[in-house]
């Protein structure tokens, strides 16, 4: 029997601490898939952000580092700069990476560190109870945003992809999503390429993965997926923004 | 052989020598040559030179690099190490052995760029959260720039632990001649560095642990780790305080002020003494107290508004009278006004003062 | 030879999340009434017969608890 479907060696055996259906467990799957696939698990380093995500260092079975709020692209960037011939991804949030990692990141990606970015934007802060993120939805209501953020005092839902593809630095840039079995697919194809990427030595590379939160957007896990296609899509259009031919 | 060098210069080429391959900075007033000097000397060395977006970034580059296993310094003055104290405590959390420079300037704020004492609070007491020590080492003269660049990487390593040069805008900018140290080829193994799983278990650099159990037990191997640091590496220097009446105490620059107003008393009939700190953390408080044994006052000179007198306060318990003079904003205390101060505490009591402006 | 699949359902990592239940196309799976170690009530085989393999609950499963092996029957 050739077995089709099984745990990827690059995550170790510790169970998820992730609200039932959050999806941030769909995309470690995927990084591990693809770090399995590219069998690079031996000579990679991760580094974990903080946010629902902090524990990343207990499922990523590689060596790992724990960095400060909004800093690990800059981690990551120490990484790699003293170890080129490694492999090195920071995993992260939409509040670690779009807010108070903001210029660790466009600094990162304007330089063209070849490093790889999982970028998770569930349009709101997990960990710390459901507050705004630059990512949260004009008119979504959060504990910070208890009426619906509004324009007036919270501005507009940041669009990291974009921002980032006016740089030269990336050369691989996607969004994509795990709202359904396709789309799945489809961010597994793209977090590859984003690791294949900073194999050849080519430059930056970062995958905005759009996600759930459940517990803190006050929806069962298969109402979120709907609630993530029908309001989160039009703002975050899905497509790879850099590419290399 | 000797040759001549700028202090912030002679401590980056210091650096090199003593296997740094690595450095994260940021242009700020009175540091910059450092950085600029390593901007042309890392890539000579196959080394890695990064400026990086801001002191934060850098800091936690720092983090990175040295969590990979390379010797990496990084440098900056008082504003810009207020912006790394974060990562300074996570440094110091994780046990991440790095070596950070401060070339002190005036403050608080936007401050001034001529030289000062005033980070050294922040220094020794740490301006960043939670219980956590970095060694910090005062050198006062280009040579001394260089030679505990090479301590502190080598203190760095023995005890994993961010090791920190408190210099000042003065020994940042003169030149001295200085004998530059030897090359240092072999680096101690980093059994702990996350440079890759291959044929062994995973590594992970953290400070996270959200079990407060866990987490005590954490700081109380870090406490354990400080104590040792304290029990055998304090240094510091004296220059005649056998039977001195009149007990000067500073350290960097003000340290080399001292010695000439010390010189100045006793030929006056003065029976006055210095002691240097060389270690601010762990400071010499026992080696202080044995000092000033035979010494009816003490007279703290520093370039702040009044810091490291706390510490000879700590050390003496009382036994003898402090006084304090300092200056601030970058001015300099003068010898000849030090030398007034001197004249006038031979016998009167406590006075704590800053010159006004 | 029919090929034959075998969904292993790890039910002990199962927190009862319901998306492999939403998305099998055939209502294969289901939530089982008893409780697992966690609390939750996982993931149960309700039709083993009706799967085809085609893995989309262990596509939407976001705890690792759904394994597949898939091939020639022996």
């Amino acid at each position: 029997m050739s077995s089709t479907f099984a745990p990827p060696e690059a995550l170790t055996k510790v169970p998820f601490h992730y609200c039932p259906g959050c999806t941030h467990g769909i995309i470690h799957r995927l990084v591990g898939e693809a770090i399995d696939r590219l069998s690079i698990r031996e000579r990679t380093i991760g580094v974990a952000s903080v946010g629902c995500s902090v524990l990343a260092y207990n499922y990523f079975n590689v060596d790992m580092q724990q960095a400060a709020h909004g800093r690990a692209p800059a981690v990551a960037t120490g990484i790699k700069r003293v170890l080129p011939d490694r492999v090195v991804f920071t995993y992260q949030g939409d509040g670690d990476l779009a807010s108070i990692g903001l210029a660790e990141l466009v600094h990162a990606a304007a330089r063209g560190e070849r490093i790889t970015v999982i970028f998770v934007n569930n349009a709101n802060y997990g960990m710390t109870g459901g507050q705004m993120a630059p990512t949260t939805l004009l008119g979504q209501i959060t504990t910070t945003t208890p009426s619906g953020r509004a324009v007036k005092e919270a501005g507009y839902p940041l669009r990291v992809v974009e921002m980032l593809a006016t740089l030269e630095g990336p050369v691989y840039l996607a969004r994509v999503s795990v709202h359904d079995p396709a789309n799945v697919i489809r961010a597994r194809r793209a977090i590859i390429k984003a690791f294949e990427v900073q194999l050849q030595d080519l430059g930056f590379a970062l995958v905005e993965v759009l996600s759930i939160c459940p517990t803190n957007w006050g929806k069962k896990p298969v109402e979120a997926l709907s609630w993530l296609k029908e309001h989160m899509l039009p703002v975050f259009p899905l497509g790879e923004f850099r590419a290399v031919s | 052989m000797k040759v001549l060098m700028k202090g912030n210069e002679a401590l980056a080429e210091a650096a090199v020598r003593a296997g740094c391959r690595c450095f994260f900075g940021y242009p700020i007033t009175p540091q910059t040559e450092l950085l600029e000097y390593l901007a042309r000397r890392l890539p000579e060395v196959g080394g890695v030179f990064l400026q990086a977006e801001s002191e934060v970034a850098a800091i936690n580059m720092v983090y990175g690099a040295a969590g990979a296993g390379a010797r990496v310094l990084t440098s900056s003055s008082g504003p810009g190490i207020s912006l790394k104290q974060e990562g300074i405590s996570y440094l110091a959390a994780a046990e991440l052995p790095c070596v950070i420079v401060n070339i002190m300037r005036g403050g608080p704020g936007l401050g001034g760029i001529q030289p000062s004492q005033a980070d050294y609070f922040q220094a020794t007491r740490g301006g960043g959260h939670g219980d956590y020590r970095v060694i910090v080492l005062a050198p006062a003269s280009v040579q001394e720039m260089a030679d505990l660049a090479v301590l502190a990487f080598e203190l760095a390593d023995a005890y994993r632990n961010p090791v920190m040069i408190l210099g000042d805008g003065i020994l940042g900018q003169m030149m001295e001649p200085l004998e530059l140290p030897p090359f240092k080829e072999d680096l101690p193994a980093r059994e702990w560095a996350t440079d890759g799983c291959r044929g062994r278990a995973r590594r992970i650099i953290n400070s996270l642990y959200l079990d407060a159990e866990e987490l005590e037990r954490h700081n109380l191997r870090l406490q354990e780790k400080y104590r040792r640091i304290a029990e055998r590496e304090v240094r510091w220097e004296e220059y005649l305080t056998g039977d001195a009446q009149v007990l000067v105490v500073a350290f960097g620059t003000c340290a080399r002020i001292a010695r000439a107003t010390v010189k100045a008393a006793r030929s006056e009939g003065i029976r006055a003494g210095l002691f240097r700190p060389i270690t601010l953390w762990p400071y010499p408080y026992r080696q202080l107290q044995a000092a000033a044994a035979s010494a009816r006052a003490v007279l703290v000179v520093e370039m702040n508004a009044g810091q490291m007198v706390e510490d000879v306060r700590l050390a003496l318990e009382g036994r003898v009278p402090v006084h304090f003079y300092g200056r601030t904003g970058g001015m300099v205390p003068a010898s000849g006004a030090v030398l007034q101060e001197l004249r006038r505490i031979g016998g009167v009591g406590r006075v704590q003062h800053v010159r006004p402006a | 030879m029919a090929s034959r699949v075998v969904l292993h359902l790890e039910r002990e990592r199962c927190k009862g999340c319901g998306l492999c239940v939403a998305f099998c196309p055939r209502e294969v799976l289901g939530l089982a009434q008893e409780l697992n170690g966690l609390g939750y009530h996982p993931v149960e085989m309700r039709a083993g017969e009706r799967c085809h393999g085609c893995g989309r609950c262990a596509l939407m499963c976001p705890d690792l608890a759904i394994s597949m092996a898939k091939g020639e029957a022996v």
